[in-house]
């Protein structure tokens, strides 16, 4: 018996599971020994990347016989495979969720090859078959929702600009950058849309000074992709700006300015993964979707949108969730002139040479490097 | 203070007390344990109270910190794991501060040590392991060695504040670090996550045997002891310890300053180097973003709180390497904020800095003379 799993807490639990189990029978009491630990990078009431996971196990408190566990701001390095050594030597859990992209390799395959009875999911890694059976990686076509914030942006711009906060140049980013530039070329085929890369995910002090030099040069609707939207969305708000969110919904902060937005929507795929492994069913270790398989969702409109962008919007998004329709469809040139995707050639959501996407798409101001 | 009319003449005559001449021989080490000690304790008593004042029971909080920290075999290894780094980046401020230096750019120089080592492991990839590590012990030592002596440099021979460049050189030293990893040592196949190629697993170094915790914590003790050694036992460090009482004074009994300075930044860098190497070597198996986790931030903190001597950092290191990891219990179990455990560290910095002034002023430990 490991006695490093006993403690005050526990035993007190222990004891509260076992009296909640005779009074409501035998289900509730084998299903109370499952403990889900989630690891965040950042804070988790960010209105951002880490929210949006803990808004999903929060979903996962709210079912039946599920202990969750959290633990926030959790550095990429080996304090994070200390922290699912804790959790589960501690804490008991059976299933983790550690949300970061550097959490995945070295750390967690690590973790996955220590406990091989235990499952392992992983937002944002590429699983690769010599990785771990035990250990799973998902994650979501947000492009998709970003095409639509797109639409609407490019129907809700008066001077035709669009402004691109951005973390880094890599493959995830740009394909957001591009898919929000396409969609707003639907509707207004002259909208550029000015990107600026503040060079990490989470630099607030960069990111209102893009905000605001943006806004300078004319900018009157900004999307971004960094950790926290948070301080673009106020800062463009309070600049008479209008915003797309990014991550979660954003209209709290900024109810007039608030578009519509690109929003994961892990409260549906962390049930669902839930009673997968209930069901005894293997959860696919390459685990990806988009509108179609509810990974991602679009925040409800906001005011400012006109009844045309959202009879638009809704178009392509019900083409999107049908799954017939292709927003990477050939002929589209980079923004240097050269043909990326050539005239005939269909990109779908699961094309892997999506993944490696290094180039920026004509309308768009700005460069990869 | 009384003084006992009798005392001359027991001075005198008689065999002064047995306990008066122990703590006349041993009172100042008894106070370096006593007043730290009592700066912690009173910390945690006023975290107690803060956690209170949020709900929270102070004797569980007590409880967890120890479980976490010291509880269990488990915790040991955790705690031991997060102290390995921090004991390297102390002493790239508590050697300096022998000569009266404040450097806090411990990070910077972990850094470049990382990179350094890095390079020097994708340099050679013909090599037998134990010459690969060796090559990288030094280059990480000379990377981070150089880095902190040109802060030392500047102060020395173009009178720039010492404390203010060290920092700045962090930042430089990032971009750098971000600037290599992105462009010329990137591995095109890390696509979301910009690193170099890994150092390959024939190269790491490993675990010590029968732990969990890395080589880092042994080079760590030994660094700290050999540190303590050349301040305190040889004529090198005695002339440091000179300069760094009366730089003039120094200098007219004809100590070479410039060198002492300039060999004591190397030194402490080379420290800090070490620590990123052993990152790479030991943890990350490569470099990228990741390494910049703040363990040379940390560092400053333990240097000041072990009153800058190199031995004391031992403990000290080991004392918030399990802070830190009993942070993620207390998040778990009493939903305490990540933020808790930086109110926790910040009130026991005020506290000791605040007994400072405490030194030489118990009157019961001065003995009697």
């Amino acid at each position: 018996m490991d006695f490093s799993r006993i403690s005050r807490r526990h035993l007190l639990q222990g004891s509260a599971a076992l009296t909640l189990g005779t009074a409501f029978g035998a289900r509730s009491a084998a299903a109370a020994d499952t403990t889900i630990g989630f690891i965040y990078v950042g804070s988790r009431d960010d209105y951002g990347y880490n929210q949006a996971h803990a808004q999903g196990a929060a979903a996962l408190k709210k079912m039946p016989g599920l202990k969750v566990v959290e633990e926030e701001k959790v550095p990429e390095t080996d304090a994070v495979e200390k922290t699912i050594e804790s959790m589960i030597n501690l804490d008991g859990a059976s299933l983790l969720f550690p949300t970061s992209f550097g959490y995945y390799n070295p750390h967690m395959i690590k973790m996955a090859n220590k406990f091989p009875k235990l499952h392992f999911e992983h937002c944002g890694g590429l699983w690769s078959d010599k990785d771990p059976k035990n250990a799973g990686s998902y994650f979501g076509y947000i492009d998709e929702a970003q095409y639509i914030s797109g639409i609407v942006a490019g129907y809700s711009t008066k001077s035709g600009k669009l402004g691109f906060v951005a973390a880094k140049p890599i493959p995830q980013v740009l394909r957001n950058i591009n898919a929000f530039t396409l969609g707003a070329k639907l509707a207004n085929p002259k909208a550029t849309t000015q990107v600026i890369f503040t060079g990490d995910w989470s630099m607030p002090v960069k990111e209102a000074e893009a905000t605001n030099s943006l806004i300078d040069q004319g900018v009157d609707v900004l999307t971004c992709h960094v950790d926290g939207p948070k301080t673009m969305v106020e800062n463009a708000a309070r600049r008479g700006a209008m915003v797309c969110g990014y991550h979660v919904n954003q209209s709290p902060l900024a109810p007039k300015a608030y578009l519509t937005g690109a929003e994961w929507n892990w409260e549906a795929l962390y049930p669902k993964f839930v009673k997968m492994i209930a069901a005894g069913e293997a959860i696919p270790n390459f685990y990806r979707g988009g509108l179609k398989e509810e990974i991602v969702k679009c925040s409800p409109y906001g005011e400012a949108v006109s009844a045309e962008a959202r009879k638009h919007a809704d178009d392509i998004k019900a083409k999107l969730t049908a799954g017939t329709y292709t927003i990477f469809k050939g002929p589209i040139m980079d923004n240097k002139g050269k043909a990326v995707i050539t005239a005939g050639t269909d990109r779908g959501q699961k094309d892997p040479e999506l993944e490696k996407m290094d180039y920026l798409v004509e309308g768009v101001i700005g460069a990869t490097s | 203070m009384t003084t006992d009319v009798a005392d001359p003449a027991e001075a005198a005559g008689i065999a002064p007390a047995a306990d008066s001449g122990f703590l006349q021989r041993y009172g100042v080490t008894i106070e370096y344990i006593l007043i730290p000690g009592a700066a912690l304790l009173g910390a945690l008593g006023v975290f107690g109270i803060f956690v209170a004042l949020f709900g929270k029971s102070p004797l569980d909080l007590y409880f967890y910190m120890y479980q976490g920290a010291f509880g269990t075999w488990f915790s040991w290894q955790n705690t031991l794991t997060r102290a390995a780094p921090l004991i390297l980046t102390a002493l790239c401020t508590a050697l300096p501060a022998q000569l009266g230096m404040v450097i806090i750019g411990g990070e910077g120089a972990l850094l470049i040590g990382a990179l350094a080592a890095t390079s020097a492991a994708l340099a050679m990839p013909w090599a037998p392991p134990l010459v690969v590590q060796i090559a990288m012990v030094c280059a990480g030592m000379i990377g981070g060695g150089l880095w902190i002596m040109l802060a030392g440099g500047l102060r020395q021979y173009r009178g720039v504040n010492e404390t203010i460049s060290s920092l700045l050189l962090v930042y430089i030293a990032l971009a750098i670090l971000n600037h290599l990893v992105e462009g010329m040592m990137r591995d095109p196949a890390s696509l979301n996550k910009p690193s170099t190629r890994e150092i390959g697993a024939a190269n790491m170094i490993g675990s010590i045997p029968g732990t969990d915790v890395h080589w880092g914590l042994v080079f760590g003790v030994m660094a700290a002891v050999a540190s303590y050694i050349l301040i305190y036992h040889t004529v090198f460090g005695f002339a440091a310890r000179v300069a760094g009482g009366n730089i003039r004074a120094a200098k007219i009994v004809g100590l070479g300053v410039s060198k002492l300075i300039l060999t004591i930044c190397f030194l402490a860098g080379a420290c800090a180097g070490l620590a990123g190497m052993v990152e790479v070597a030991a943890v990350q198996g490569r470099t990228n973003a990741n390494l910049a986790a703040g363990y040379g931030f940390t560092g400053i903190l333990v240097a000041f709180l072990a009153r800058q001597n190199p031995l004391a950092v031992i403990p000290v290191a080991i004392l918030l390497g399990g802070i830190s990891a009993s942070g993620g219990l207390l998040q778990r179990r009493l939903g305490l904020p990540d933020a808790s455990v930086l109110v926790l560290q910040g009130i026991i910095f005020v506290f000791v800095l605040a007994s400072d002034a405490l030194y030489g002023r118990i009157g019961f430990l001065k003995g009697k003379s």
